[in-house]
């Protein structure tokens, strides 16, 4: 599992990475999800987001799930390009999988790259 | 599977669990006297006598296929049914109205819906069609909501043609309640003779959708390209409601350029009963396959390279989205679009012509005759399919009664839903209709205009 420990993490397994403002789906949600077939992105430029507010729709061969905001901010751009190509999520989650970025984004309640890896452990077994 | 009644054993364990003695402890909450009330039924009947009482009953009903010659259509339509479309539907493996819910393990009633689907994307112009909903009514209705999901609820306005069966625009208007959508041209008292161009008036940045039937519920043909271009133009969505038989003769909903186009899958080889139940069909393009509602049956090969049917897409229902499912139709018309299946293949692209072209001669036919009636004469002038309005000069319910004493089922009273055309009626004509049966319809209107 990758777990880059320049970002946060959120329980609902996105990330939010408060150098750039880009938030997207977790290496381990994805490989939970497997092949991923369907991106809607349910926000557009200029939407305020806040954490709990849902970015994205995301269908997989397995199961259909909501992409939560992880930190509040301005939509300042969406990631239009995995429309076309869904399974970038499952490729690259943390690169060209990003979903939205926002402007001023503040961070909700998240963990680091540790906390986030402990959390998973904990689930796997 | 064997139906399997719960054992003395297991009995026992459920009242136990429950803290109950027994069965009579489990009722006590209800009073002694309504427990077993004493039943005021006559004396039994033997089963030679039930059949023939229950015969007699059943005789006191009229029907179109002996009793009665019918002109009554809109919105369904009595056409004849291929005596193989039953044989088809009885067989025991296909008997059941609904998909199975280990859809895999039934690879008939998968290549059932698999050929549905593909016959009404024909039929339509369509790209991807569903495995059905309950009626046309409530199809336009999902369509109204996949305009909904598509926008988000960020445009709120949906223009329905007054030109759109009543009915299905009353079912529009129940379905979408506490959805805030702002309704446009639903009204009943709008210029009936107005250009489908003049609801091009009505789009505005807000519109989600436009909605319009083909033909229209006055049974007029008309090209809504235009209307659909200036739809697009604005960002919105076009739903045509269309009657399938038309579809065999006319250009496709499809080539105008239709985002959806649903319908009544009735006249596809599905008895008109006493109004149900039917079929509804649900068409649209690829693009919106994951907001459309109901599921998508599609062709695979299994892992031996054979041909497979799957169940590919159910993106909207209740058992994959839970609380977020944008549709609470979960179920299909499996039998009756199997009906229609074969009814369309057994019929073909020319045999549909065919039937198509009959009930276009003979509406025709009618309209003549009726035409040279005095006091009597059609409503509007446009091109028309099977049907049109016709003005009857008095009182329809009047005329109607004048013409069950005759044998004859007579038209639809449009001063129902249209107070502008109080004392027309609405007729439509098929292949059931000979040219004896349309000449006896005119015989009794003309006898009625000289009273």
């Amino acid at each position: 599992m990758n777990t880059p420990p320049n970002l946060k993490y959120t329980n609902s397994d996105e990330w939010f990475d408060p150098a750039s403002g880009a938030m997207g789906l977790t290496d381990y949600a994805q490989s939970q999800l497997s092949d991923i077939v369907f991106v809607e992105m349910l926000v557009e430029p200029g939407d305020e987001v806040a954490p709990g507010r849902a970015i994205a729709s995301v269908e997989s061969v397995k199961a259909s799930a909501e992409i939560y905001a992880s930190a509040s901010g301005k939509v300042a751009a969406v990631n239009s390009a995995l429309s076309d190509k869904p399974d970038t999520l499952n490729s690259d989650p943390y690169g060209e999988g990003w979903m939205v970025k926002v402007e001023g984004g503040a961070a909700g309640d998240v963990m680091d790259a540790a906390a986030y890896i402990a959390y998973c452990d904990g689930r796997a077994h | 599977m064997t139906y399997i009644p719960i054992s003395p054993k297991e009995r026992d364990a459920m009242l136990e669990t429950i803290g109950v003695k027994s069965l009579d402890d489990l009722f006590e909450a209800v009073p002694a006297k309504r427990r077993f009330p004493k039943l005021d039924l006559p004396p039994a009947l033997t089963e030679m006598e039930a059949a023939a009482r229950l015969e007699e009953i059943a005789s006191a009903n009229e029907n179109v296929h002996s009793d009665l010659i019918s002109f009554l259509g809109a919105g369904m339509y009595n056409h004849y049914i291929p005596s193989v479309v039953d044989h088809i539907l009885r067989r025991g493996e296909l008997y059941t109205a609904y998909t199975p819910y280990q859809p895999e393990i039934s690879q008939g009633t998968l290549q059932g819906i698999f050929e549905y689907q593909s016959l009404i994307a024909a039929l339509t112009g369509m790209e991807v069609t569903n495995a059905s909903h309950y009626d046309g009514a409530t199809a336009t209705a999902e369509a109204v909501s996949l305009a909904w999901a598509q926008f988000r609820g960020k445009r709120k306005k949906v223009i329905i043609s007054p030109t759109v069966h009543p009915q299905y625009r009353a079912v529009l208007r129940t379905y979408t309640q506490g959805m805030e959508l702002e309704t446009a041209g639903d009204d009943p008292n709008a210029d009936l003779n107005s250009e489908p161009a003049d609801l091009a008036a009505l789009i505005d940045d807000n519109t989600m959708m436009v909605v319009v039937q083909y033909p229209d519920f006055f049974g007029r043909v008309c090209d809504y390209s235009k209307l659909i271009e200036t739809a697009h133009a604005k960002g919105a969505l076009a739903c045509v409601v269309a009657n399938p038989t038309a579809l065999a003769l006319f250009k496709t909903p499809g080539s105008m350029g239709a985002d959806i186009v649903v319908g009544e899958g009735q006249p596809l080889g599905i008895p008109m009963w006493y109004g149900g139940p039917s079929l509804g069909f649900f068409a649209t393009r690829k693009s919106f396959v994951h907001k459309m509602a109901g599921r998508l049956v599609g062709e695979t090969v299994d892992s031996r390279g054979q041909r497979a049917y799957v169940l590919t897409l159910t993106a909207r229902e209740q058992h994959i989205k839970r609380e977020r499912a944008t549709s609470n139709i979960c179920t299909n018309q499996g039998l009756l679009a199997l009906a229609s299946a074969v009814y369309m293949s057994v019929l073909g692209k020319t045999g549909m012509r065919q039937v198509a072209e009959l009930c276009y001669h003979k509406a025709h036919y009618a309209a003549g005759e009726l035409s040279k009636i005095e006091g009597m004469g059609l409503c509007f002038s446009e091109p028309y399919f099977h049907e049109f309005a016709l003005c009857v000069g008095r009182p329809v319910e009047e005329v109607n009664e004048h013409l069950l004493e005759h044998g004859i089922i007579g038209g639809y009273d449009l001063g129902q839903d249209y107070p502008a055309l109080k004392d027309h009626m609405l007729l439509a004509f098929t292949e059931m209709n000979t040219k004896e049966e349309i000449d006896a319809l005119v015989e009794v209107l003309s006898e009625v205009s000289h009273d």
